[in-house]
């Protein structure tokens, strides 16, 4: 059975919506992915020999939002989206190494710098915002909708109307 | 043992959002620009299927869970920075580290920025505690409580819902 290009966002989300009840039922843990990233960035800080203990985020939740955690099921999650991802774009053949985002280059120009310089803080602004919000596209998207929270609703409501307005800006509403 | 459930589960939904495509810089930001409405067709299809599963368990007897609190000031604030931020470097958390694997190289420097941007959060962390989650802040809140009805109607809505935007989108080519 070959599914259509067409087809396919329905049956892989159907099948992820399967995953994460098996998940939620087996292992009682939803997705979520955003947590990881300032646990890593404490981490490598710490193996760095920088002393974070002082901070209120160290001391919160039991040191739990730290690289103290780690290893998780949540860090082990993350490195699972990139097995699965390697594996599944090794097998179908669409495994494509990118210097820079083709869609990116048309609109801004092929700049290395300016790219790396928008990557930088539109990676610190996305992941400041997460962590405030309290969750990503998984965590309040996927897990936080499942269980129909208001919280979730509106942060995903959020992510969307930044988004759009902000692609709105970057690429002059310029709509294909 | 709770790891090896985390590298599985990581391991088949990684393999699920490529095959979907939904780890292209273009689906994500072809999204925000209403071209290509990709990763919305996965994320509703698997928030209607996932809403069905864990409502089933938990009504089973299998789970208990209440949903993440709600603080306007903390989503709405948080959220608009997140989608500006997703905007521009065209991934989300998860999706970047997918992106990555599947060779879009060009992902490492967004990782690089989410990473500093973690530390800033652990930063201002004590400043978004004290003065942004006290803005109309009411604690778990879900649907269903809140409209009085049955989780099953909410689920109902949200399956008829996502099923008319689905046919939206495909009668525009979206």
């Amino acid at each position: 059975m070959t599914i259509s290009s067409k087809q396919k966002p329905y049956v892989f989300g159907a099948l992820a919506g399967l995953l994460l009840t098996a998940s939620v039922g087996i292992a009682g843990e939803f997705f979520g992915t955003s947590t990881t990233f300032p646990r890593a960035s404490t981490w490598l800080l710490t193996t760095l020999g920088v002393d974070i203990s002082g901070l209120a985020f160290a001391q919160a939740s039991g040191g739990s939002l730290t690289g103290a955690s780690f290893p998780d099921w949540q860090l082990l999650f993350v490195i699972g989206i990139g097995v699965g991802a390697f594996l599944a774009a090794r097998l179908s053949g669409t495994f494509k190494t990118e210097s820079m985002p083709p869609m990116w280059v048309e609109t801004m120009g092929s700049s290395r710098g300016k790219r790396i310089a928008f990557s930088l803080v539109g990676g610190a602004v996305a992941m400041i915002g997460a962590r405030m919000a309290g969750g990503c596209p998984s965590g309040h998207g996927v897990s936080g909708m499942s269980q129909l929270g208001l919280s979730s609703l509106i942060a995903l409501t959020m992510f969307f109307v930044g988004g759009v307005a902000t692609a709105r800006v970057l690429y002059k509403g310029g709509a294909a | 043992m709770t790891l090896v459930f985390g590298l599985i589960t990581g391991t088949l939904f990684g393999a699920f959002l490529q095959q979907a495509e939904a780890l292209r810089f273009e689906r994500q930001v072809g999204a925000m620009r209403l071209v290509d409405m990709t990763i919305v067709k996965f994320m509703l299809t698997t928030i209607v299927v996932g809403s069905i599963g864990v409502y089933l368990l938990s009504d089973l007897g299998v789970v208990s869970f209440s949903p993440r609190s709600l603080s306007l000031g903390l989503q709405i604030i948080g959220g608009l920075l997140f989608g500006a931020g997703w905007a521009i470097i065209g991934y989300c958390p998860g999706t970047s580290i997918g992106a990555l694997a599947e060779g879009r190289f060009h992902v490492l420097w967004p990782i690089a920025g989410m990473l500093i941007g973690g530390l800033v959060f652990a930063l201002i962390y004590p400043f978004v505690q004290s003065t942004i989650r006290p803005i109309g802040n009411f604690g778990s809140l879900s649907l269903p409580q809140i409209l009085g009805v049955s989780h099953w109607v909410v689920i109902a809505a949200l399956a008829v819902g996502s099923f008319f935007l689905f046919r939206f989108f495909e009668r525009k080519g979206l």
